[in-house]
């Protein structure tokens, strides 16, 4: 036991690697490079990279708040429903009154709520949050279906609105809404590794157990995590309508599976008790790049999916080998097998 | 004894319906003293400690804690704890993926009063802990390292560092040995020195009475829901103390 304890602390490059988010950020430069190479139109200008900073910032904020949720040994499903939801509120809000700030507060307030609902249902009707998260994404989506008539809404004008500048603005050519991603990215890592809250998630999600001995309310600090994934989720929507000037039912479905990637391909672990949120933000980075470098490379759009599933195998696997290579069995074994 | 004892119990019963579990029990547990309470599954040790800790309430009898007595009504966990008696359980009190610094502290972190915590503070003071208190020494551990890469032993100890870090004047141990190598528990065996050498008062609940007559300033004997012993250690030697053990199952045996 004490040599993995030396061995973890041995050498400038372990202890480089060690560094939150070093790994993956690596993942990410090298998956540029490659673009570089087979797309060189596309990756050495800057116009795609501000439009990915452009489309990024919804699944990345999402995805900041589930690795918070997964953190704490939870998940949540319902998020593509909020996001929906919001964006609704706002752009009807926007498209009837003419209401731009205080539709953007109603839409947040709209997440805060149904995420408040979530964490209710999970603590109080004691059901697992896959489970509950799920079927709340059906009730939402459905409501919101239903709530909107099925119908898309388009509202054009609200670019050259002061909210559009503020939010899904352009600082020359970058995309001032990445900047409130990032903005959200440092508040998270905060709360998660500095805060008493984030503290109270990583001992829930380490053990329920011994987080009430110790007196954490996990109760009522899971009412907060959902409540809080609700208000992120619902900015998320709001951002995305802000880009796209429109609001379509199914907005927020496509997010579904790559927020959840960003986490995993991040290094945020599924058993819960540790996240990492520098690599959610590079998780949701590659991601976007991979689904545009590789159209960028001439090779067919319905290749996308395929690649970010090999990268994602590639990434976690990567992730959990710097932490201890013994945690992977393939190189347990090969070590072993060297070894003799 | 010169000073008020910590805690007195008298004539504290306690019933489950119809099952007696405590029928009757007196105690003084003195300042600065290692007290060993021994005894069979369902000898009533777990309900002893329950009531003490304020996990349940007795059905009759009184309990008075630093001179002061107690309105077993609302007694409750919290209660006990801002008496200073702390409890460290067997498993279920440390987070496994957790460095040490957020263990000390978890529950009550320093922080400002946004909720941010102080890491540089805590860890500097759980550093503390682990070169003073419970004196961790050259064994790789630093207050970086999870909970995970501890062994049993060192477990126990950061546990009882913490009740110790947090002035608890009565840290009760609950069986704190089980499953742990010998040399394990030489180890907690150690830190439970640590306790009195730091002033304080531990109950230790043991099955393994050898290890109670090694560290313990008196033993008390609890037999189905009674007293059967409670003296000083120096007056019994191990071998008339397994004696007397032996000699409350005798009856048992015969009537089975």
């Amino acid at each position: 036991m004490a040599g993995t304890r030396q061995a973890a602390r041995s050498g400038w490059l372990a202890r480089f690697l060690a560094l939150e988010g070093v790994p993956i950020a690596i993942v990410f430069a090298v998956l540029i490079g490659l673009f570089v190479i087979t797309a060189p139109g596309a990756f050495t200008g800057y116009r795609i990279y501000m439009s990915f900073m452009a489309t990024v910032p919804p699944p990345m904020i999402v995805a900041l708040g589930l690795t918070l949720v997964v953190v704490a040994g939870e998940i949540d499903l319902s998020f593509p429903a909020v996001i929906a939801f919001a964006s609704y509120v706002f752009c009807l809000l926007f498209k009837e009154y003419d209401l731009t700030f205080v539709a953007f507060g109603a839409a947040i307030l709209v997440g805060v709520v149904m995420g408040l609902i979530n964490g209710l249902v999970i603590t109080k009707l004691g059901m697992p949050s896959l489970i509950a998260t799920l079927a709340m994404l059906f009730v939402w989506g459905g409501f919101v279906t239903v709530v909107s008539g099925g119908i898309s809404l388009a509202i054009p004008t609200v670019r050259g609105t002061a909210i559009h500048t503020i939010f899904a603005g352009r600082i020359g050519v970058f995309p001032v809404q990445f900047l409130w991603a990032l903005g959200t990215a440092v508040v998270v890592w905060f709360l998660l590794n500095r805060h008493r809250f984030g503290e109270s998630l990583l001992f829930i999600g380490d053990s329920l157990k011994v987080a009430r001995v110790v007196g954490i309310a996990t109760d009522r600090e899971k009412i907060k995590l959902f409540t809080l994934m609700g208000g992120l989720s619902a900015f998320a929507g709001v951002l995305l309508s802000l880009e796209t000037s429109t609001y379509f039912s199914q907005a927020g479905m496509g997010y579904l599976l790559i927020v959840v990637a960003s986490v995993f391909i991040g290094g945020t672990s599924i058993f819960g008790g540790s996240g990492k949120v520098i690599g959610t933000v590079f998780g949701a980075l590659i991601v976007a790049v991979i689904e545009a470098g590789l159209v960028a490379s001439g090779i067919q759009g319905f290749w996308t999916r395929f690649y970010i599933g090999v990268v994602f195998i590639v990434a976690v696997t990567m992730n959990t080998a710097i932490e201890d290579p013994d945690k992977v069995p393939l190189l347990r074994d090969l070590r072993a097998f060297t070894r003799n | 004894m010169t000073a008020p004892p910590i805690v007195r119990l008298e004539n504290v019963t306690k019933s489950y319906g119809k099952v007696e579990s405590l029928r009757g029990v007196t105690l003084d547990i003195g300042a600065n003293e290692i007290v060993g309470l021994i005894g069979d599954n369902g000898a009533g040790k777990s309900t002893l400690i329950k009531i003490l800790t304020g996990v349940e309430r007795p059905t009759s009898g009184s309990i008075t804690i630093k001179g002061e007595k107690i309105n077993a009504g609302s007694y409750s966990v919290r209660e006990a704890q801002k008496l200073r008696i702390e409890t460290v359980y067997q498993e279920s009190s440390l987070g496994e993926k957790q460095p040490l610094w957020r263990n000390f502290f978890v529950g009550r972190p320093i922080t400002n009063r946004f909720g941010f915590i102080n890491v540089k503070a805590q860890r500097e003071a759980a550093e503390h802990i682990m070169r003073t208190t419970i004196g961790f020494r050259g064994v790789g551990i630093d207050v970086n390292t999870p909970v995970s890469s501890l062994s049993g032993g060192e477990r126990q100890g950061v546990a009882i560092g913490r009740a110790m870090y947090f002035e608890s004047d009565l840290i009760v141990l609950d069986e704190p040995t089980v499953a742990l190598a010998i040399k394990e528990v030489q180890k907690v065996l150690d830190f439970i020195r640590s306790i009195k050498a730091g002033g304080r008062t531990c109950i230790y609940i043991e099955h393994n009475i050898h290890h109670v007559h090694e560290v313990c300033d008196r033993l008390i004997v609890l037999d189905r829901g009674k007293v059967a012993l409670d003296v000083p250690t120096s007056d019994m030697t191990y071998a008339e103390l397994t004696e007397f053990l032996m000699s409350l199952h005798a009856p048992a045996r015969n009537t089975a």
